[in-house]
């Protein structure tokens, strides 16, 4: 247990290996440390953002779906209004249209039973005047008998 | 039987000493007679060996991790260096609270080196003098910390800095005032205040020194015992094998602990004197 230049030794030692870590060692451990400490604190930060982004989103989206059923509810109330005016649209004109139709028969009946009517006067005016003709043959004055059937052809 | 024992204590005890002799000049020495003969003129081979390789060890391993170091993903050996280098970090930032690059360096590579000389303890006393004696060396103490020169060279060196410091912070006049005016405040207590500061102040390093010394020198010493054991019969020697089984779990704490101590003794000390009263 001698004291001696091993004392001077050890603390040369010391010193250098103490410059040397302080030199060589610390510094880039430290950093790097650091970096990692920043890294994982802006990673932390990053994922709480995007969970609040997430949560916003799904928010979002909820209203968003919200407002289209809604929507849709709306244009399915219209178009069945819309539908259900189309069709009482439709029948009133089908019963307008009915009516014009029957009225323009009726129209051309009427037409066609005067005209017929005309015929047949006409028609039996001359059988009248065929008819008499034939009973009373020559010894009809004519321009006597004529007023009588006319005021008779009238009658008819 | 006795006079071998207290040979094979001693041998073991005794450091591989180059030096001057008085008589026979530079030369390795052969016997402790020797070696003491040589005075002050003289290293301790094995001790700075090992220091050195120790310290290289620390620094090898430290700087390859620094050279890695990223803000990545830390890997195994990187992992263990940010290990301790957060555990000395943040005691340093609890501890010392002035501004000092030098302090948290300086506190990470005395607990690593001495934490790794410590450990050269959990080598069996016998197995690398062993082989240093069949190499021709016939003293071989491989555990830097049981020779004070070790310790004290350690402590000296703190102690230098806590003086540096100490001046440099509060300047010549300060640091005297302080020393004078410690711990009774009146111009008639100066002898007195001198007296106990001074006391206290060469105390540290020794105390530093000793302490570290002491725990590990004694711990060698029952390693030893406990080797002689082995050759002291089948009982003996079974014994012999569960006590130092259980010797060297017992140093899982002692050795991390030293260097703790040392460590923060250290930061302590120079927080001491990085504060300006």
């Amino acid at each position: 247990m001698n004291m001696n230049l091993t004392l001077l030794g050890q603390s040369v030692a010391f010193a250098i290996f103490v410059w040397f870590c302080m030199k060589y060692v610390w510094p880039p451990i430290a950093e790097a440390m650091r970096e990692r400490q920043k890294k994982i604190a802006e990673g932390l930060d990053s994922a709480s953002r995007a969970q609040r982004d997430l949560e916003l989103a799904q928010e979002k989206a909820a209203q968003t779906l919200r407002e289209a059923k809604d929507q849709s509810a709306q244009i399915l109330e219209q178009a069945n209004k819309r539908a259900t005016l189309t069709i009482e649209e439709a029948k009133e004109q089908a019963r307008a249209e009915g009516q014009r139709l029957v009225e323009a028969a009726k129209a051309e009946i009427d037409q066609e039973i005067n005209r017929a009517k005309d015929e047949l006067r006409d028609q039996m005016s001359d059988l009248i005047i065929e008819g008499a003709e034939k009973i009373l043959e020559s010894s009809v004055d004519e321009k006597a008998h004529s007023e009588l059937v006319d005021k008779l052809a009238k009658q008819l | 039987m006795a006079g071998s024992t207290v040979e094979y204590i001693q041998h073991h005890l005794q450091n591989m000493t180059y030096g001057k002799h008085p008589e026979l000049g530079w030369k390795m020495a052969e016997t402790a007679q020797e070696a003491s003969e040589m005075g002050f003129m003289a290293i301790h081979v094995d001790t700075l060996g090992w220091s050195v390789a120790m310290g290289l060890l620390f620094l090898f391993l430290f700087r390859k991790a620094a050279k890695r170091a990223s803000s990545g993903v830390p890997g195994g050996l990187q992992n263990l260096v940010e290990m301790s280098f957060d555990f000395v970090d943040k005691l340093v930032k609890e501890t010392f609270h002035g501004r000092n690059p030098l302090i948290a360096p300086l506190a990470l590579t005395i607990f690593v080196w001495i934490f790794l000389m410590n450990s050269l303890k959990w080598l069996p006393v016998d197995w690398i003098p062993g082989v240093a004696h069949a190499l021709g060396a016939d003293y071989f103490k491989i555990v830097p910390t049981t020779d004070p020169n070790a310790t004290f060279g350690m402590s000296i060196g703190v102690f230098i800095l806590v003086i540096f410091y100490s001046i440099k912070i509060k300047g010549v006049g300060g640091f005297a005032k302080e020393l004078s005016f410690t711990p009774f405040n009146h111009w008639l207590f100066i002898p007195i205040n001198l007296i106990l500061e001074l006391i206290a102040l060469f105390t540290k390093p020794v105390s530093l020194a000793l302490r570290l010394f002491g725990n590990m020198y004694a711990g060698e010493v029952v390693f030893i015992l406990i080797a002689l054991m082995f050759g002291a019969g089948l009982f003996m020697g079974v014994l012999g094998l569960g006590l130092q089984w259980v010797w060297a779990v017992f140093h899982i704490l002692v050795i991390p602990l030293q260097a703790f101590i040392f460590m923060v003794l250290t930061v302590v000390y120079l927080s001491s004197a990085h504060e300006d009263h």
